[in-house]
């Protein structure tokens, strides 16, 4: 067994690349391995409630992070800084998120055996 | 010559970029030649994202420049390297080997020597049995 941390950095809708890091997250979720997720920069809009991609014909990936709680997602830790300097508060989310400063990233990424990042 | 290291590693590879999107796939594939030099393993590439644009079998760039496709065919058949390739990201971008597009009921046979077609599950499988785990792009 390894712990398995991804790490997403990109806004919705910019190409398949949220979808694609999704898909290997329920993956190795299914494989029944550990899976934490860390949001960076304008990633942390992926929480942000009261999402409406149907107007711009977009998928709903809001729904996709719903049910990684279903798939015992372990954590989902957010950078602070990222989230406060886009005007958010961890009210404005979808999900229970843990909250760390970006002093803290480099030594959380460190306690993972497996890291992806996109 | 093959140097003889200490101890050996189990490497697996990710590329997530297409040969001419950025040079992830050209260093992937370097990189992949150091290790196997030191006497490392490298069991499997996994093309993932636009990555999986380096298994069209009928990629054709002008003569002077690298044809990718054939570079990771040609590593494949020394090296024993397993190449597999993203179904759905293959899918979405319009690769697909003669037996998917027979399931899909269309007329297509883009994947190169040396490549082969399957899920997620082979990476994360990559992931759990390598000793080092390197993703370019």
């Amino acid at each position: 067994m390894k712990s398995y941390l991804f790490v997403l950095r990109k806004p919705l809708h910019s190409g398949a690349c949220v979808q694609e890091m999704l898909d290997i997250i329920l993956t190795a979720a299914a494989f029944d391995q550990p899976v934490s997720l860390l949001l960076l920069d304008d990633a942390v809009f992926h929480l942000k409630q009261g999402q409406q991609p149907a107007g711009i014909g977009m998928r709903d990936t809001a729904a996709m992070f719903k049910v990684l709680e279903l798939y015992d997602v372990k954590a989902v830790y957010i950078e602070a800084e990222s989230l406060h300097e886009r005007g958010l508060v961890v009210q404005d989310l979808f999900l229970p998120v843990r909250p760390v400063g970006r002093a803290g990233i480099a030594a959380l990424i460190a306690t993972f055996d497996v890291v992806f990042a996109g | 010559m093959f140097l003889t290291p200490r101890f050996t590693m189990k490497f697996a590879i990710q590329v997530n970029a297409s040969p001419y999107q950025s040079d992830a796939g050209r260093l992937a594939y370097r990189f992949i030649l150091a290790v196997l030099a030191q006497g490392h393993e490298v069991f499997r590439v996994f093309f993932y994202h636009d990555g999986i644009y380096h298994a069209f079998k009928y990629a054709v760039p002008p003569d002077d420049e690298c044809a990718y496709p054939a570079l990771w065919s040609a590593l494949a058949a020394q090296h024993h390297i397993d190449l597999v390739v993203c179904i759905s990201a293959a899918q979405r971008r319009g690769l697909l080997s003669a037996g998917e597009s027979l399931r899909q009921g269309k007329r297509d046979d883009d994947l190169a020597e040396g490549f082969r077609i399957s899920g997620l599950g082979q990476l994360v499988e990559a992931t759990l049995l390598a000793d080092r785990f390197i993703v370019f792009g």
